[in-house]
C-alpha cells in the first residue's frame, strides 16, 4: 500500500487531532455563519486570533495553510477589489467614472478579504487534521435529520467511505498502468488534442476494467459476509466525544460571545 | 558496453510527511548479454530499481549509464523514447495493461509506438504470439476473453515483440502453473542466449540457480551483494538472515550432509545434484 495523501489529511499528534470529527465539522460549518457577526475591527481581530490559535494548534508548517488558500487567491482578490472600488460612503479619496476609492471601500475590502481567508483557513485546519473517513462518518451524523424524511443517509455514507477507501488503490492502479504503457512506448504528454485523447485509451480502458473488477469483487465479498443493506448495522469506527471536545466547544462559544459583545 | 549505476538513490514523495527511501546509494556494473537475477525480500527495493533501467523513475541523485544513454536526475523524459525501445520492462501482473480489442492489436501496440509499420508490427505480433506458446487461433479474440495465464502471455508478448536489447522482468511467472512457469523462463533464457540482456526479479531461488549468470541482492533499498549464484547460495545462515533461502537442490544436499553424506562442491540445480549423487554412489561402490 502506498501512502498517498487523500483529501488533504496530514498525520500529526497535536491536541486538535484528538477532537471528535463531528465537533470539528460542526464548528467549521458554524464558523461560516459566525464570521458574519463580525462587523468592526475588534471583532475581526478576535476572529483572526481564533483562527491563528487553531492554526498554531495543528503544529503544522505554515505552507500547508498557504496551499489551502492558494487556489482561492484570485477569487478573494477579485471580490475584495469589487468592494474596494464600488462601495461609497466615508471620505472620498478618488473618483473616476463609476469607480470610487473611499474610506468605507477600503475598510470593506479588508473585511471581505479577512472573512474569506479566515473561512478557508478554518476549513483547512479541519481537513488537514481529520481523516477523510472520519469526515465521512461525521457527515453521516450531521445528516441524520434527513433520515427522517427518507433519505438513505447510511447507504450514501457507506458509498462515500468505500469511494474514499479506493482512491489510493485506483491511484496506484493508474500509475502502474500508465508506467506499463509508457514502457511500451505510449506517450501521454505530447501532441495535439486529438493525439492526446487517443493516447488516453490505453490508460482508461484497463483502468475501467480493473475498477469494475474491484467493484464486483467487493460486492461479492460483502454479500458473502452477509451484507444486506445498512439497517440495524453497528459500526467498527465509533466516534465518541472526549473531554478534549469541551475545549473545542468552549473555544467556539467564547468566540461567539466575544463577537456578539464587541459587534 | 555495460550497464552502470553510480551512487543511485531514489526518494519516494520527497519533502512530504510520507518521504521514503526507495534506493540508497546503489552502485554496480552489469555485463550485457547475461541473465541477471535480482533478489531480496519484500519491500527491499527491487521494483524501484527495475523502474530505473528504462527511466520510468529517474534517480534523485546519482547517474545511470546503459544502452548508450546517460540518465541523471535532470534528464528530460522526452529524450527517453529510444531508450524505452532498447530497454523494456514487464511489470508485476502485466495482464493489467491489456486494452486493445484483439490480442493481435494489443501485441502490436508496442512495435507501432516504436515506429514499425502496421504490416511489420502485425508480423512481429504473430511471431511473438506463437513464441509465448499461444495458438494462432486466438489472435482475433478479445484479450479479455482469455484466462489469466493466457492474458499474462499476451502481455509479455506485447513487450517482447519489439525485441528490446535489455529485457527487465518483475516476477513475470508469479501465479502461473509450474509448466507455464518453466516455459516462460525457458523463453527468457533463449532470448538471452540470442544476444540480449535479461534482468529478472524473482522470489524463486530455483530460478536463480537454474538460469542466472549474475545475482544482485537488495535489502532496505541498498545493494547487499553482487555476485554469482554459486557464491550467493554458499552460506545458508547468511541467506536465512536476509530473508532468502537456498534452491531445493542445495537444501536437499544440506540435509544429506547433516546425515553424513556431504556432496562437494554444493549442487545448485537438480541436474547437478543428480550428477553428484550418481558420481558418489558409483565412486563409492
Ligand atoms: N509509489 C510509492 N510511494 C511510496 N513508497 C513506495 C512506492 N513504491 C514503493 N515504495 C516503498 O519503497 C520500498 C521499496 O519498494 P519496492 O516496491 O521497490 O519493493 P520490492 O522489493 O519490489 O518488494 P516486493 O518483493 O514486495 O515486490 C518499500 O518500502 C515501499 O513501501
Ligand atoms: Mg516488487
Amino acid at each position: 500500500m502506498t501512502k498517498i495523501i487523500i483529501g488533504r489529511y496530514i498525520p500529526g499528534s497535536a491536541l486538535i487531532y484528538k477532537f471528535d470529527a463531528r465537533g470539528k465539522l460542526l464548528v467549521t460549518f458554524l464558523f461560516v455563519f459566525a464570521i458574519f457577526l463580525a462587523n468592526n475591527w475588534p471583532t475581526y481581530l478576535v476572529a483572526t486570533l481564533y483562527t491563528g490559535l487553531a492554526i498554531m494548534g495543528t503544529g503544522l508548517r505554515a505552507h500547508v495553510f498557504w496551499d489551502g488558500v492558494k487556489p482561492m487567491v484570485l477569487l478573494i482578490l477579485f471580490t475584495s477589489a469589487l468592494q474596494l472600488f464600488f462601495s461609497t460612503g466615508g471620505t472620498v479619496y478618488f473618483h473616476w467614472w463609476g469607480l470610487w476609492l473611499t474610506s468605507t471601500g477600503i475598510v470593506n475590502a479588508i473585511f471581505i478579504f479577512l472573512r474569506f481567508t479566515l473561512i478557508i483557513l478554518i476549513s483547512t485546519v479541519m481537513t488537514v487534521t481529520t481523516q477523510p473517513l472520519a469526515i465521512s462518518d461525521a457527515m453521516e451524523w450531521l445528516l441524520t435529520p434527513l433520515k427522517w424524511v427518507g433519505v438513505p443517509v447510511a447507504q450514501l455514507a457507506l458509498v462515500m467511505s468505500i469511494a474514499l477507501r479506493f482512491v489510493p488503490t485506483l491511484f496506484d492502479e493508474t500509475l502502474k498502468i500508465m508506467n506499463a504503457q509508457k514502457a511500451r512506448g505510449a506517450d501521454f504528454n505530447s501532441g495535439g488534442l486529438i493525439k492526446r485523447s487517443k493516447a488516453i485509451a490505453p490508460l482508461i480502458i484497463p483502468l475501467f476494467i480493473s475498477s469494475l473488477e474491484i467493484a464486483v469483487d467487493l460486492a461479492t465479498a460483502m454479500e458473502a459476509r452477509g451484507y444486506q443493506g445498512t439497517s440495524g448495522r453497528t459500526r467498527y469506527r465509533v466516534l465518541s466525544w472526549q473531554k478534549y471536545d469541551l475545549l473545542n466547544a468552549g473555544a467556539f462559544v467564547v468566540l461567539l460571545i466575544l463577537l456578539k459583545v464587541l459587534g | 558496453m555495460s550497464i552502470k549505476f553510480k551512487h543511485v538513490s531514489y526518494v519516494y514523495a520527497p519533502a512530504t510527511p510520507f518521504e521514503q527511501k526507495g534506493l540508497d546509494d546503489v552502485s554496480f556494473e552489469l555485463k550485457e548479454n547475461q541473465f541477471i537475477a535480482l533478489i531480496g525480500h519484500t519491500g527491499s527495493g527491487k521494483s524501484t530499481l527495475m523502474q530505473h533501467f528504462n527511466a520510468l523513475l529517474q534517480p534523485s541523485s546519482g547517474e545511470i549509464a546503459l544502452a548508450g544513454h546517460r540518465i541523471t536526475p535532470t534528464t528530460k523524459q522526452r529524450d527517453l523514447k529510444t531508450l524505452r525501445q532498447q530497454v523494456s520492462l514487464v511489470f508485476q501482473f502485466p495482464e493489467a495493461q491489456l486494452f486493445e480489442s484483439t490480442v493481435l492489436a494489443d501485441i502490436a501496440f508496442g512495435p507501432k509506438n516504436f515506429g514499425y509499420t502496421d504490416a511489420e508490427a502485425k508480423k512481429l505480433a504473430l511471431k511473438w504470439l506463437e513464441k509465448v506458446g499461444l495458438p494462432k487461433s486466438i489472435a482475433n479474440k478479445s484479450p479479455f476473453e482469455l484466462s489469466g495465464g493466457q492474458m499474462r502471455r499476451v502481455a509479455i508478448a506485447g513487450v517482447m515483440a519489439y525485441e528490446p536489447a535489455i529485457l527487465c522482468l518483475d516476477e513475470p511467472a508469479a501465479g502461473l502453473d509450474p509448466k507455464g512457469r518453466h516455459m516462460m523462463l525457458e523463453l527468457f533464457k533463449a532470448y538471452q542466449a540470442r544476444g540480449h540482456t535479461v534482468i529478472l526479479v524473482t522470489h524463486n531461488m530455483d530460478d536463480v540457480a537454474d538460469y542466472a549468470d549474475d545475482v544482485l541482492v537488495m535489502e532496505h533499498g541498498r545493494l547487499l551483494r553482487h555476485t554469482t549464484p554459486s557464491e550467493v547460495f554458499k552460506d545458508r545462515a547468511w541467506l536465512l538472515k536476509h530473508g532468502l533461502g537456498q534452491p531445493a537442490a542445495s537444501e536437499f544436499a544440506a540435509q544429506l550432509a547433516e546425515n553424513g553424506l556431504p556432496l562437494l562442491p554444493q549442487p545448485l540445480t537438480l541436474t547437478a545434484l543428480t550428477h553428484r549423487l550418481v558420481a558418489h554412489f558409483k565412486g563409492g561402490e
